[in-house]
């Protein structure tokens, strides 16, 4: 008989997978006599916040540092080793999170969403390498971001990218920007941070097809210099922008540039320019015809961008685990599909109406059309800049390097013969 | 030559003013965020009414051992004979063996207390947040077992793998103050 009842059960539990979890006292708890102690639940302490506040002051410690190490020490040395001391704080022992990298779609996020609350260490990890950068130049990416590092550190064998090819694969990098503001301000996901190929490698553990993906970039990474700063990194690009306007920056001669042309291959990543007469009358009359198409051809690319953009709604929007609900709810109800998912039972447990759900989901990818219209016509826009910017011509007499491109690094100081003499006046003053 | 050095000026004086444009969004974009921020941390937090136990905190953390534990909320259980969340709905007979078990790891520990009440201890260390107890308690107990991010094995990432993968919105973010959401006596 009671085998029977537990058959029941059995029966029961299978067919009430999805009972919400909010169940009545059935058993009222027993009053116990005599010297029983009710043991209570563990609730284990987070780290303390003042961890948050410590990695803050290590992050404006490694920036200043990295400044002074580029710029006044110029010692590639020393910025390798405070690179490392980054990778091994912030990757191995902090976990690689939070970063300014993903701290991009929390200020976003916090933007778009009046009831997220970013926390105060967040916004200063996002916004301390920028101003940084805007004083000193990417020093950020030299010697302080744990996945410049992790990259820097496998580059043994560096091949120079074709700058054409350059300049179109960094199309990415706006590309993923663009997504990742589009997913966070939305709501949906937090895309630099679900496909952040170097954090399984920081905690040791993780997604195993991310796991691949990082494995990929490193391999990559031993000849094309730091593919995913370059070609992929969304913060990077905002760095690249603002470190054009820099107040101080990185200079490849101490002093004066002799075009002795010795630093001409010793960029890695493809920074260094090399000095440029002005062009002939014939090509100078033909570029500027070129380049006032181009300029004209920004808009049409604004408004072809755009529209495109807010055609994808429908792929985008499902980004958005309500949109992909309600989807799969109308299919149901359709009998389109047979089964049902786990998201659809928690939602039918909950007893909303069906009706509520497709309106919420509507009005979402409405949010997505916009963003579609706005985001796409930036990534015309950035298109549009990049033909003009490969179109124009810029008279230069001496080697230098490149205000966006340049990481900082500090590869290029001991090529320069300048540099020997000023570390040769150094030692002779020291002693 | 005095052309070209007007040229120069003019292209410092965009220069500066872009500089100074940057100065000011980025101290604008600060005070905006002063006005949105908070001093603490948050932290992932699972809400138990949510919960369906669906077992992706088994198997999206990317911590090989899911930081997702059981807990027992002793004030809520019933302390019963047959617990649905410690035997399998068949078992044979209402004691420790394993066949009996509906726990896949021997996580759940039974300890008599008095006739006929057992007290159900749960072995964080081999809990995998596989949520079977959960589901069994939930059906046809007090729902007095239930899951939790516990904050001493959580890397606090900024997106969680486990809310992406949540069925029912249950991961919320919690203030690092009240970082546990424990179900109460009154609203169970």
């Amino acid at each position: 008989m009671r085998r029977l009842f537990y058959i029941l059960i059995a029966t029961a539990v299978l067919s009430a997978l999805c009972v919400s979890a909010s169940a009545e006292m059935r058993f009222p708890p027993p009053e116990f006599e005599g010297d029983y102690v009710m043991p209570t639940t563990t609730t284990p302490h987070p780290h303390p916040d003042i961890y948050e506040y410590v990695d803050v002051a290590v992050l404006a410690a490694a920036l200043s540092l990295a400044s002074y190490l580029t710029l006044k020490l110029r010692s590639r040395r020393a910025i390798f080793v405070l690179m490392m001391l980054s990778l091994i704080y912030f990757g191995y022992w902090r976990k690689g999170c939070v970063c300014p990298i993903g701290a991009i779609q929390n200020i976003i996020l916090s933007i778009f969403d009046s009831t997220y609350t970013v926390p105060i260490t967040v916004s200063l990890f996002f916004l301390l390498p920028l101003v940084f950068t805007l004083f000193f130049g990417r020093v950020f990416c030299a010697a302080v971001c744990p996945l410049g590092a992790i990259q820097d550190m496998v580059l043994v064998r560096p091949v120079s990218v074709p700058y054409w090819l350059a300049a179109g694969l960094r199309l990415l990098a706006y590309l993923y920007l663009t997504l990742a503001v589009l997913f966070a301000a939305t709501g949906s996901a937090f895309l630099i941070c679900r496909y952040d190929p170097f954090v399984a490698f920081f905690r040791l553990s993780g997604n195993v097809n991310m796991l691949i993906i990082g494995l990929c970039f490193l391999l990559v990474g031993l000849f094309v210099g730091r593919p995913y700063c370059r070609f992929f990194c969304p913060y990077g690009v905002i760095l690249r922008q603002l470190s054009r306007l820099s107040k101080w920056r990185v200079t490849i001669t101490p002093d004066e540039c002799i075009q002795c042309r010795l630093c001409e291959e010793a960029c890695p990543f493809g920074a260094i320019r090399r000095p440029a007469v002005e062009w002939p009358a014939v090509e100078y009359a033909k570029a500027r015809r070129r380049i006032a198409f181009l300029i004209l051809l920004i808009p049409v690319l604004i408004a072809l961008c755009g529209w495109g953009g807010s055609l994808l709604k429908n792929v985008t929007s499902r980004m958005h685990p309500t949109v992909r609900l309600a989807e799969r709810i109308y299919l149901e109800e359709a009998g389109e599909v047979e089964g049902v998912t786990d998201p659809s039972t928690a939602f039918r447990a909950t007893g909303r109406t069906i009706e509520d759900l497709y309106d919420e989901a509507s009005v979402i990818r409405e949010k997505f059309v916009t963003a579609g219209w706005v985001l796409g016509g930036f990534m015309g826009l950035v298109i549009g800049l990049k033909l003009g910017a490969v179109s124009v011509w810029r008279k230069r007499t001496d080697y230098e390097a490149d205000r966006a491109g340049c990481i900082a690094c500090g590869r290029c100081f001991k090529y320069c013969p300048r540099e020997h003499v000023r570390l040769e006046k150094n030692k002779q003053e020291i002693s | 030559m005095a052309e070209k050095n007007e040229n120069v000026n003019r292209r410092q004086l965009l220069k500066k003013s872009c500089f100074g444009g940057c100065l000011v969004g980025l101290g604008g974009l600060a005070g905006f965020l002063s006005g949105r921020s908070r001093a603490g941390d948050t932290l992932w937090q699972i809400d138990p009414y949510k919960c369906i136990a669906c077992g992706n905190c088994e198997t999206h953390c990317v911590l090989e051992n899911s930081a997702v534990k059981c807990v027992q909320v002793y004030e809520l259980c019933g302390y019963c004979d047959y617990c649905p969340g410690f035997h399998e709905p068949t078992a044979l007979a209402l004691d420790t063996g394993a066949e009996n078990e509906l726990c896949p790891t021997g996580a759940i520990k039974r300890k008599f207390v008095s006739e006929p009440y057992f007290q159900y201890d749960i072995d964080e260390a081999l809990c995998i947040a596989c949520g079977k107890c959960v589901k069994g308690c939930a059906a046809f107990g007090n729902g007095s077992l239930f899951l939790q991010v516990r904050h001493d094995r959580c890397l606090n990432c900024n997106e969680c793998s486990i809310a992406a993968a949540c069925p029912s919105g249950a991961f919320t973010r919690v203030p690092s103050d009240k970082p546990y959401l424990l179900k109460k006596v009154d609203n169970a």
